[in-house]
């Protein structure tokens, strides 16, 4: 059983109310340092077996036509969720990483 | 004259918008989510409320229903659909018309008589209005902010195809952010028609700010009959 994750972002250019409401609150909490926050969505599809490139190619279908909307969101990333919990999160540093390459 | 208002689960007014449609002399036909059958009517109202609970996004789930299998391509082919609040949510999902609804910018629910601005009274759901009359009707949402980039909004603005306006306040601020105030859009030929205020909810003496809203289903009914009659 593997599974892809769906990462979505409102577009750059459009307000984000609920990232500026998380904005607010963080330095109520002592946490000073931030000065911006934008509040995503992530989604985590499971198929059974491994994933395939098919399956990927299906999760980034979905993902442009249901899990986001294009007018205000980006799929900013379409991966495979490595099934190791260990692994899961050296991945997910990766793809952060190469996220910031794809933009 | 027979107009459809659609239940989706969530949907909240939907009974509100088909009392409108009788109390403006027409007949409401309910028709459901689950149904790809438009049952023959003359108009669709998709109302407000909270379909799918609004997860996901507001509208994004009710836009793959049954139902809307049948309505888009009946919408495209010219038959009048209106889109009130969450409705009009459904129809920017369903890429009908353009742009999309977000979150108020002042993260509040809004709840108010809101005064608007007919901007086109040449659609379907406002020939009973004239343009440049204000009106006065519900505003109640959440996700109210209607957004799209500069090149949509010129070309809504340039085609006259905002149909609404808010008349901003004395900070020159509308009630939920959205952009060039914009509360209502039509597509291109005029028969679809999407606003975030609630027209239903101002109908009958003694309930709501006025009777404004009596306008959109007025029109709407007259142009059918009209439509008939020359067919």
């Amino acid at each position: 059983m593997g599974s892809i994750v769906v990462d979505v972002m409102l577009k750059p250019e459009i307000l984000d109310p609920q990232g500026q409401a998380v904005a607010g609150a963080l330095p109520r909490l002592g946490f000073d340092g931030f000065t911006d926050v934008r509040q995503g969505k992530r989604f985590v599809l499971t198929v059974d077996g491994d994933v395939t490139d098919e399956h990927l190619a299906a999760a980034q279908e979905a993902a442009e036509k249901l899990l986001s909307n294009p007018v205000i969101e980006d799929v900013v990333s379409v991966h495979v969720l490595e099934q190791d919990s260990a692994e899961q999160d050296s991945a997910e540093s990766d793809a952060a990483a190469s996220e910031d390459g794809e933009q | 004259m027979r107009v459809g208002v659609v239940t989706f689960p969530g949907s909240l007014d939907d009974r509100d918008a088909a009392r409108a449609v009788r109390e403006c002399g027409g007949e409401a036909v309910p028709l459901w989510h689950g149904d790809d059958d438009l049952k023959g009517v003359d108009a669709v109202i998709l109302p407000g409320g909270f379909s799918y609970g609004d997860y996901l996004r507001c509208g994004a789930i009710a836009r793959f229903a049954p139902v809307m299998d049948a309505l888009v391509p009946a919408a495209q082919g010219g038959l009048p659909v209106l889109g009130i609040c969450n409705g009009f949510q459904v129809l920017t999902e369903s890429h009908l018309l353009p742009g999309a609804l977000i979150r108020n910018d002042h993260r509040k629910f809004n709840c108010v008589d809101q005064r608007l601005v007919v901007e086109n009274a040449s659609t379907a759901w406002t020939s009973d209005f004239e343009a440049g009359q204000e009106i006065t009707i519900v505003l109640k949402n959440g996700e109210g902010g209607f957004v799209a980039d500069e090149k949509t909004l010129d070309m809504l603005e340039g085609e006259g195809r905002v149909v609404f306006r808010y008349v901003p306040d004395a900070e020159g601020r509308n009630p939920n952010g959205s952009y060039r105030h914009i509360a209502g859009i039509t597509n291109e030929r005029g028969n679809v028609v999407g606003l975030m205020p609630h027209p239903e909810h101002a109908v009958e003496e003694g309930y709501g700010p006025s009777l404004d809203g009596r306008g959109f289903f007025t029109s709407i009914i007259k142009q059918t009959l009209e439509s008939a009659a020359t067919a």
